[in-house]
């Protein structure tokens, strides 16, 4: 069992922050890979980037979006409530290095996983520019944390309720041209915020890296359920990634697969809601 | 000399057919098909062995069991005897009696065999451990006196189940290391509960915690622990992580959805239980028209479980013919009666599918067998224009496993072949990396569970001799 020992929650109660006990994982765990989590016995097994974590503590932080019925089922975990299962870290570590100056672009709860990676290239001593955005002002994560991991921090929110209004890409063309010495964009985020991120970071001819999210099933490449496109080859996202060179991502296919079990994540989702529902309602 | 020769011609006794679900019945649900002997019927099987002095079915099982000997006790309806003459090679009865090819290994070999039908040996060890399952005393094994020495298992497939059994009945202290959340390897995600039921496995694991073996799941060695790691704490590490990689086929269109490699199609199934979705959250496609590619008894248990997921026509589409299918007899047997629908030399060319991404059909070319290839089988070749399609919305891609390179690649210091499969002694399962020894799937490629049994049967001997001895 993997006790929760801290719990936050973010974005209006649409975002959940967990510090979670896993000493041997906490210990190995390296920015950029990922944890492998299961709530209960009928449970999913569902794969989340680490967001941080505290060796000395043994602890590690994930950040998740609640979307569908097992992060629906993970919010309703407590501090000193556990996770039955919890594997890792799993994937391979982002391949940090110094290269002068970097530009870092976050959406959604891809912030969360970008933060420590941001922090590791500013500590490596790239100058970084860092972008962030939501859809609006109460849905941003991790400002504080974003800023103090950049030196420049760039803020967009798509109606305009918070920092520039609009999309990062707006904001990332306005950066990579101002900036002709940029060497690396890392984007990480929703498949279209990373797909034209990608298209407009090869327009100037940065190298850039995205942090993919395919459905996964075992994470240590045993079933090729995250198979994924990348400069025409066959890769598992689980083994292979789950960071790839954005200009190679065939993001369309990554797209069409994450849709393979709408009805029944909508089934499910319904069914735990109204099982919710009449919980709440249960009058003695 | 002996009874039997002065006694009268007893009547010949026909080999006793182990009740079965009707196929029609079973093809919608997950039971167990067989039911099982009951002690009457193991006993009069039983009669019908010959107990040759020097038994031939002995020399066809990889584990070497005593088969005349745990037979005799079934005969004589001393079930604790047989299955206590089981346990001396086998710690893994219920599962053998299951899932071995009796019909190439023991039962090919039985003397019996040769005018009539062989003895159902597969049958009454199932029987036997069955029984002591359901019936028996709580009885376990003798155990040698604790040698503090430590072994680590990695994986907890048959092969490591093997190993952890042996070395824990000699006296070593034994930890498994499994990476997914539930022991058993590829018992558990790979075969389905109709052909194995999880209780069985679950009931074979405890009685290995019951013996002392520590199992820790969810430890992917080569992450979250490296071998080199375990060599600081155990004095030898035993790698049985099976074969793990998917094949694909490779042709266009495999990213559409529904087109599954076999390993994601029933581990969806098996470890992760879709089939009993919304009650268990994992999804699987319930496809109405499924085709399953390949002819290996990984294919034949996707064939079937895409049935009992509702399909209205499953397919096993296979390149050669019937004769050349490399599955289980009886799990071909099973598959016809219950409605699979073989389409012979035909091979896939690519996948088609619609606007949204989801799987319509497969087109397929028509093959004829020609000259005998490397593996002794005529090879088939694809006859030019005979190009037809075959209207699906799920395919399962059967063909076969490859080295899944997680730990190896962790772990420097062994050495690998050019599949990257590990080099390992084939007597001993020694690998290049002192202290290391490999068996199973990730050393010969993926084979049969009994093999890779045989395997953690040579390693662990080998192991207990490093141990003892120092070599």
């Amino acid at each position: 069992m993997f006790e929760i020992v801290e719990r936050e929650e973010m974005a209006q109660g649409t975002i959940i922050s967990n510090w979670v006990r896993a000493p041997k994982i906490a210990k190995k765990a390296k920015p950029g890979q990922f944890v492998i989590l299961r709530a209960n016995e009928t449970g999913e097994r569902i794969p989340l980037t680490m967001a941080d974590t505290d060796p000395e503590r043994g602890l590690i932080n994930i950040i998740y979006a609640v979307v569908g019925k097992s992060t629906a089922l993970f919010k309703t975990l407590k501090v000193g409530d556990a996770y039955l299962d919890v594997i890792g870290p799993l994937g391979q570590p982002t391949h940090l290095e110094k290269v002068g100056k970097v530009v870092c672009v976050g959406g959604g709860t891809g912030i969360a996983v970008l933060h420590p990676i941001t922090r590791g290239l500013k500590q490596l001593g790239n100058h970084v520019i860092a972008i962030i955005g939501a859809r609006t002002k109460e849905l941003l994560i991790l400002e504080d944390k974003m800023r103090a991991a950049s030196h420049e921090l760039h803020i967009c929110t798509d109606d305009g309720s918070y920092g520039h209004k609009g999309f990062v890409t707006e904001m990332l063309k306005k950066v990579l041209t101002e900036n002709r010495d940029i060497g690396l964009a890392v984007c990480i985020g929703p498949v279209p915020m990373m797909k034209f991120c990608s298209q407009m970071t090869k327009e100037f001819g940065v190298k850039t890296l995205v942090s993919l999210n395919p459905i996964m099933l075992d994470g240590t490449g045993m079933c090729g359920c995250c198979r994924v496109q990348v400069g025409g080859r066959m890769q598992f996202a689980c083994v292979d990634g789950p960071e790839f060179d954005g200009h190679q991502v065939d993001f369309d296919e990554l797209t069409l697969r994450l849709r393979s079990y709408l009805p029944e994540e909508k089934l499910a989702y319904d069914r735990f809601k109204a099982s919710l529902g009449q919980g709440c309602s249960h009058k003695s | 000399m002996s009874e039997e020769v002065k006694a009268p011609k007893k009547e010949k006794i026909p080999r006793q057919k182990m009740p079965e679900q009707d196929p029609q019945v079973r093809r919608h649900n997950f039971n167990e098909v067989p039911y099982g002997y009951t002690p009457e019927l193991a006993m009069k099987e039983a009669e019908r062995c010959i107990q040759c002095k020097d038994p031939r079915c002995k020399q066809g099982c990889p584990v070497e069991i005593d088969i005349p000997g745990f037979i005799k006790f079934i005969k004589e309806g001393d079930f604790e005897a047989a299955i206590r003459k089981l346990w001396e090679k086998n710690s893994l009865p219920a599962v053998c009696g299951r899932v071995c090819p009796q019909e190439i290994q023991c039962e090919g070999l039985c003397v019996v065999g040769k005018k009539d039908e062989p003895v159902a040996i597969g049958n009454l060890e199932r029987f036997a451990a069955d029984y002591q399952r359901l019936h028996g005393r709580d009885i376990l094994p003798p155990k040698a006196p604790p040698t503090g020495k430590k072994v680590a298992v990695v994986g907890s497939g048959p092969a490591g189940l093997t190993v952890a059994g042996d070395l824990i009945l000699k006296g070593h202290e034994v930890t498994i290391f499994e990476a997914l959340h539930a022991p058993g390897g590829v018992l558990i995600y790979g075969i389905p509960e109709f052909r194995l039921p999880k209780e069985i496995v679950a009931h074979e694991c405890r009685y290995l915690e019951r013996l002392g073996v520590k199992i820790e799941v969810n430890a992917v060695i080569g992450r979250t622990e490296t071998v080199d790691e375990l060599l600081e704490r155990f004095d030898a590490v035993f790698l049985g992580v099976g074969a793990g990689l998917p094949m694909f086929l490779n042709i266009p269109g495999e990213h559409y959805i529904g087109v599954y490699s076999a390993n994601e199609y029933l581990t969806r199934s098996n470890l992760m239980r879709a089939y009993d979705f919304p009650n268990y959250d994992t999804p699987l496609v319930r496809g109405k028209k499924v085709a399953t590619f390949g002819g290996g008894n990984v294919a034949m248990d996707a064939a079937r479980t895409a049935l009992r997921m509702g399909a209205e026509h499953s397919y096993i589409i296979y390149r050669r013919s019937h004769a050349e299918l490399p599955a289980r007899a009886a799990e071909i047997h099973h598959a016809e009666e219950e409605g699979v629908e073989f389409l012979f030399l035909t091979n896939p060319v690519r996948f088609l599918g619609n606007e949204d991404g989801y799987l319509t059909g497969v087109e397929c070319l028509k093959m004829e067998l020609g000259e005998p290839d490397a593996s002794g089988r005529r090879r088939p070749i694809p006859i030019p224009g005979s190009e037809f399609i075959v209207e699906i919305d799920t395919a399962v891609i059967a063909i076969g496993s490859g080295a899944n390179p997680l730990l190896t690649k962790a772990t420097p210091g062994l050495a690998l072949n050019k599949w990257g499969y590990i080099i390992a002694d084939p007597k001993t399962g020694k690998t290049m990396k002192p202290r290391v020894w490999a068996g199973g799937d990730i050393v010969t490629g993926a084979a049969t569970v009994i093999l890779a049994m045989g395997a953690g049967r040579l390693a662990s001997n080998s192991i207990h001799d490093f141990l003892t001895y120092g070599w």
